[in-house]
């Protein structure tokens, strides 16, 4: 109710009205500072510290940046399908936020380790996991479907922002790899390594999201948090999870905070290039906010239609990010008619091929969640098992044998 | 062979993993200088300094969550919740992430992260200082669970959950951290494997089954029936998850009577799963019903009545009589 303590209490920090009132200011701040390089009308623009990465960019590179985000929206277009034909349990799209994924993901390297959410098909594009192994997930014959190992790509997480604290814990071990091999053998030293961890503005109102930043800020651990702020957590909009540009939080925390254009992947692409630099280097964690819309639904089980407008879908339509990537190439004389044809057959050819996996990927048989539930032998679980194969035997031979098998299990 | 404290034998089997085992560490709030509010780790951070003993934030979801990532690298992390009360802000990481990842990985990956958790009451606490909460995590595949009654248990189990490869909990009893007890820190002997229960005592009128800080109670129990002329078995069973169902069974084969006695609420308790279990396995041994001897279903009482919460000689010697008039 206005008590102030005791001005004793403040010797030497007298409560400060200008902080105050910079924090006034700071809640009202729109993304005044959002880093932008390519416009929506396929303009470049400079930065004084980004361009210098956008500059490093080939002809190739951003034919590459264009093309893998044609091949996602393509892969979404069909997973959509296939969930509306029934051959998917559920489709989790992620059209609108290509550019914030392609671009962030084609700025890691190898040894660099991802930890996604459930959306993030276009960064596992960038890792080269098999997009039809990725659907192993919402057909239901996986709570997987890949081999982390095989591409530093992590399973998809369910539970909102838990594996922002696996990421932070992996980038710890990051930095005691480091030390171990500082110690031993300087010659058999692995590159430097940072971690990504993914989520969304959802799930930075989750206490894992403010436990991961303290302890990466904490331990200085070499991790990028990649928030994609796409305006909406299923149906409640991003001004319900937090009154301030979600990458202003990382001040509260010690360390750079950035808010990109989402949907600009050139720039997406420099300032994630910047922060994992950041990170390799040993100079702590940064926080990216990608500033993007999730123009569809956030699963195949809801509709957008009952808690937005369709005038606010069609003003981020305007800022496509496919769009503006194409004024560019064309304006710059960096990709022709071919270039676009080629794209558009190969993303055929791409959800011709995941249509034909995903209806060929097989049920598993339970015996493998047996199998899988510990990692050294365990009783309690062989003994089940034993109970399941006498149970199961029994029907081969008729009705009456199962009856008896179930009686004679314990 | 050396005499220790339960206390003093965990810190030392915690000494000898970090000493062998490079890329294990140790987590948690006040672990370092301070040594644990119960000095388990003490001095440890002072050998080997502050990358392998963590002193972290205090916040346990942010301990769980990251040791998942540190073991995800190859680490062998060893997390300390301060109480078992305070366990409860990690429980979304230890059961929704850690108990599933090696099943959702299809064995790809292996968190071998340990847990250990002071539990119990017994020490005169506030709330949330006191309480027994392994039931809530035995009902989770994926996780296995030891709680050890006596020093010698202490060293060699610690060390065998950092080896290995499922994640583990410790429920370590602590109104028993001052215990103290003979450990042969050259072999475990009998305690070779931290998942198989220990015959403590003989007997052949009745066995019961008890854990953790509940031990020597039930053995003070024992020697008490012995009096009255009754030859009552006594099992530890070391293990919640797995359960080793096998030595309580052969015991009630022999004995046709068993008593579960655990500081936790009886209903829905490890003593229920017990009870039915046995009744499944050992039906026409049996003479009497299965009898849990265990704490009320209410919050963990204020710490002058905890001596009527807290299962006693008494309480089983109840029991057992109980078991006996049938």
């Amino acid at each position: 109710m206005g008590t102030h303590l005791p001005s004793t209490e403040f010797d030497g920090t007298a409560v400060d009205d200008q902080r105050e009132a910079d924090a006034e200011a700071v809640m009202g701040e729109p993304a005044a500072q959002m880093v932008q390089l390519l416009g929506p009308d396929g303009k470049l623009g400079t930065d004084p510290v980004f361009s210098a990465y956008a500059d490093k960019l080939t002809q190739e590179d951003l034919r590459g940046l264009y093309a893998d985000m044609a091949a996602i929206r393509r892969f979404d277009v069909e997973a959509t399908a296939l969930q509306r034909q029934g051959q998917l349990a559920l489709w989790v799209p992620l059209t609108g936020q290509e550019a914030a994924q392609i671009g962030s993901g084609r700025a890691s390297q190898p040894q660099d380790y991802i930890f996604p959410t459930y959306r993030e098909h276009g960064v596992a594009l960038t890792r080269n996991v098999d997009l039809a192994e990725l659907l192993r997930q919402f057909r239901g014959v996986s709570n997987g479907g890949w081999n982390p190992k095989d591409t530093n790509f992590h399973l998809y997480t369910l539970v909102l922002a838990a594996q922002t604290l696996h990421a932070v814990g992996y980038a710890m071990g990051i930095q005691r790899d480091q030390k171990l091999a500082a110690a031993s053998d300087a010659a058999g030293r692995q590159p430097d390594a940072a971690v990504i961890a993914y989520f969304g503005d959802g799930a930075s109102s989750e206490g894992d999201v403010h436990e991961s930043m303290v302890f990466a800020s904490s331990y200085k651990a070499p991790v990028v948090f990649f928030c994609q702020n796409n305006h909406w957590a299923i149906s409640v909009p991003t001004n319900v999870q937090t009154r301030v540009p979600l990458s202003n939080r990382a001040k509260g925390y010690g360390f750079p905070g950035i808010r990109v254009d989402g949907n600009d992947v050139i720039a997406v692409h420099a300032v994630t290039e910047w922060a994992l630099e950041h990170a390799r280097q040993g100079n702590g964690p940064v926080l990216i906010e990608a500033f993007t819309y999730r123009v569809g639904a956030h699963t195949t089980a809801d509709d957008p239609t009952k808690y937005r407008p369709s005038t606010e879908e069609d003003a981020w339509r305007a800022k496509d990010p496919l769009t503006r990537l194409e004024k560019y190439l064309r304006g710059q004389d960096l990709a022709d008619d071919d270039f676009f044809a080629k794209v558009k057959a190969d993303g055929d050819e791409l959800a011709a091929y995941v249509r034909r996996t995903a209806h060929d990927l097989e049920n598993p048989d339970i015996r493998q969640a047996f199998a899988n539930v510990y990692a050294q032998a365990h009783p309690l679980v062989a003994e089940e098992l034993a109970w399941f194969e006498e149970y199961s035997a029994g029907f081969a031979g008729g009705e009456e044998s199962a009856g008896q098998a179930a009686k004679a299990g314990h | 062979m050396t005499t220790m404290t339960i206390a003093k034998a965990i810190n030392e089997g915690l000494r000898a993993t970090l000493a062998a085992n490079p890329k294990s560490l140790l987590m948690g709030e006040d672990i370092g200088p301070l040594g644990g509010v119960y000095r388990v780790t003490d001095g440890l951070i002072g050998e080997f300094g502050p990358d392998r003993v963590v002193d972290t934030p205090l916040a346990e979801s942010g301990i769980i969550g990251t040791a998942i990532g540190l073991a995800l690298r190859g680490y062998s992390p060893v997390c300390e919740i301060q109480f078992d009360g305070f366990v409860f802000p990690g429980f979304n990481q230890i059961t929704t992430q850690l108990a599933k990842m090696h099943a959702r990985s299809h064995g790809n990956l292996t968190v071998p992260v340990v847990i250990r958790i002071p539990y119990g009451g017994g020490i005169g606490s506030v709330e949330h200082h006191s309480e027994s909460p392994e039931a809530l995590f035995a009902h989770t595949a994926g996780l296995r669970i030891i709680t050890p009654s006596n020093p010698h248990d202490a060293y060699w189990m610690i060390q065998q959950a950092v080896e290995c490869q499922d994640p583990v909990i410790i429920f370590e009893p602590k109104r028993r951290y001052w215990l103290k007890g003979d450990v042969d820190v050259q072999t475990p002997g009998p305690s070779e494997d931290p998942f198989k229960a220990h015959v403590l005592r003989e007997g052949t009128d009745a066995t019961v089954v008890a854990y953790g800080p509940l031990v020597p109670v039930a053995l003070a129990a024992a020697n008490a029936a012995a009096e009255d002329g009754r030859s009552v078995e006594v099992i530890d069973l070391r293990s919640i998850s797995p359960i080793d169902f096998d030595t309580v069974t052969a015991s009630v084969q022999k004995t046709g009577r068993l008593i579960v006695a655990h500081e936790a609420p009886t209903f829905g308790g490890i003593g229920g799963e017990i009870a039915a279990r046995i009744s499944e396995r050992a039906f026409h041994s049996l003479e009497a019903p299965v009898i849990r001897v265990g704490g009320f279903h209410m919050p963990y009482p204020v710490a002058k009545v905890e001596e009527d919460y807290l299962p006693d000689i008494d309480r089983i010697l109840e029991a057992l009589d109980r078991a006996l008039s049938y």
